[in-house]
């Protein structure tokens, strides 16, 4: 998965038109996030060409998240062509299975 | 034929750990199935402050990854998946999951609860917006900035507590005029120059277009409404028992929560209930923990009088 953070995400993310854009914001202590992650890589090794999946620390980055509105975790954001096109909050992600849910339209 | 286990534990905190630790420790066949994080609400603490003997290293996420690796050495299995329906009718106990179906001799509920919702109004609109019911997920975002924690109990003082370690200041608003955690909470909570106190009001609504900006409060004895600008609102105001895919086959209470006798039993022989989805005066992970030992033991008893004869 593509690490972005304050120097790639206008790139990587927000100009980016080829495929939609997976980003999972997670960060250091969420520790909900950090057990979601290898089941999110799972996702990228079965949707990874049709979707670019991406992760954000907000830890590290924290006025970029809260830029993209993000200011709880864990926040999954599906864009398209640098829009957003559906966010899951925190209270959306009962297990992988909502990610996989909304991945899944973008397919 | 797919594997018939002795005991099949639903729910990955405290209390399913425990069970699982107990449970494969007497040499039975073992499975935890957790949805989302093994180790349940006690990993969204960075104080467990009053588990006895954690003293070092006493945050909620350390504290349950040992009771995991514990339960791990002796044997227990874990997997990733969702509980969606049951049928507890035969004497093999079938539990289908998102994944797989799964059969066992014996189940032990331990899905815990979530918290419950402060009940105002945009509450759903802003979560992850700046509502938050999980500080130690989200405190970073909050670096200088301010925060108002609802609730006056246990969680929501340790909590205002942890927060100010983040937050320029943190405004406590209850409903009453005293607040019901511990006196040494309390003790601490009022040294606090960062914390600031709101008695006698209530959350009505939270403003904010895309992101939270204030609350609006009300003070329950004159009524008057009054805005507080923040950046963050944590909630922490009690909670709602998970237990709604046994509807209809255990014996839930008016609340939801699961009656049980003192060796965990339900109403239906071969499954047990343990920890905070059980109706109980203390919810804990200490007697989380001790509801898992007994359920296992209970649950192993029970085997052992059913199929070993
Ligand atoms: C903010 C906060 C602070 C706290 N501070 C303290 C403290 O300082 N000291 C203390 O002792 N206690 C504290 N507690 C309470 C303590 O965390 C709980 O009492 C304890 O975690 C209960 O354990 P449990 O195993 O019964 O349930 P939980 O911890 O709720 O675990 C239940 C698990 O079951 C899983 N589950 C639910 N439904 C399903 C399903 N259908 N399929 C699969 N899995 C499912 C859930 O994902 C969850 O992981 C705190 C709680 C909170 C929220």
């Amino acid at each position: 998965m593509l690490e972005v953070n304050k120097e790639n995400f206008e790139t990587e993310v927000k100009n980016y038109t080829e495929k939609p854009v997976f980003v999972d914001f997670w960060g250091d202590k969420c520790e909900v996030c950090k057990q979601l992650m290898p089941d999110v890589h799972k996702l990228e090794e079965k949707y990874g060409d049709k979707i670019k999946f991406c992760s954000l620390n907000t830890s590290s980055n924290r006025r970029l998240a809260i830029g993209e509105r993000v200011l709880g975790l864990p926040t999954m954001i599906m864009y398209k062509n640098g829009e957003k096109a559906e966010v899951l909050t925190p209270d959306k992600i009962s297990s992988i299975a909502d990610v996989e849910e909304m991945v899944k339209k973008f397919i | 034929m797919p594997k018939i286990y002795d005991i099949l534990i639903i729910g990955g905190g405290p209390a399913g750990l425990s069970a699982g630790l107990y449970a494969s420790r007497s040499r039975l066949s073992v499975l935890v199935i957790e949805k989302g994080k093994f180790g349940g609400q006690a990993t969204t603490t960075a104080e467990l402050e009053n588990y006895p003997g954690s003293i070092e290293n006493c945050t909620g996420p350390a504290l349950t990854e040992r009771m995991k690796k514990q339960a791990e050495d002796f044997g227990t299995e874990f997997v990733k998946d969702e509980v969606q329906s049951v049928d507890f009718s035969g004497d093999i106990k079938v539990v289908n999951c998102l994944r797989e179906t799964y059969q066992g001799k014996a189940v032990i509920i331990a899905t815990g609860a979530n918290p419950k919702p402060g009940g105002f109004k945009n509450e759903q609109n802003l979560r992850g917006k700046g509502v938050s019911y999980c500080a130690v997920c989200d405190a970073d975002f909050f670096e200088g900035l301010d925060v108002a924690v609802v609730g006056g109990g246990d969680s929501a003082i340790t909590e205002a507590i942890y927060l100010t370690k983040f937050a320029e200041t943190v405004t406590v608003i209850h409903r009453r005029d005293a607040l019901r955690a511990v006196k040494s909470l309390q003790e601490k909570a009022f040294k606090n120059p960062k914390i600031k106190f709101i008695w006698n009001s209530t959350v009505e609504e939270a403003k904010g277009d895309e992101i939270l900006e204030s609350l609006v409060l009300k003070n329950k004895i004159t009524g008057e409404l009054s805005e507080l600008p923040v950046n963050g609102v944590f909630v922490f105001v009690g909670l709602i028992p998970i237990t709604e895919v046994f509807e209809g086959k255990v014996t839930l209470d008016d609340k939801g929560y699961i009656p049980t006798d003192e060796e965990m039993r339900t109403n239906v022989p071969g499954v047990f209930a343990a920890g905070d989805v059980r109706v109980k005066t203390l919810r804990q992970v200490i007697t989380a923990s001790a509801d898992g030992a007994i359920a296992a033991t209970a649950a192993e008893k029970y085997i052992n009088e059913k199929f070993n004869k």
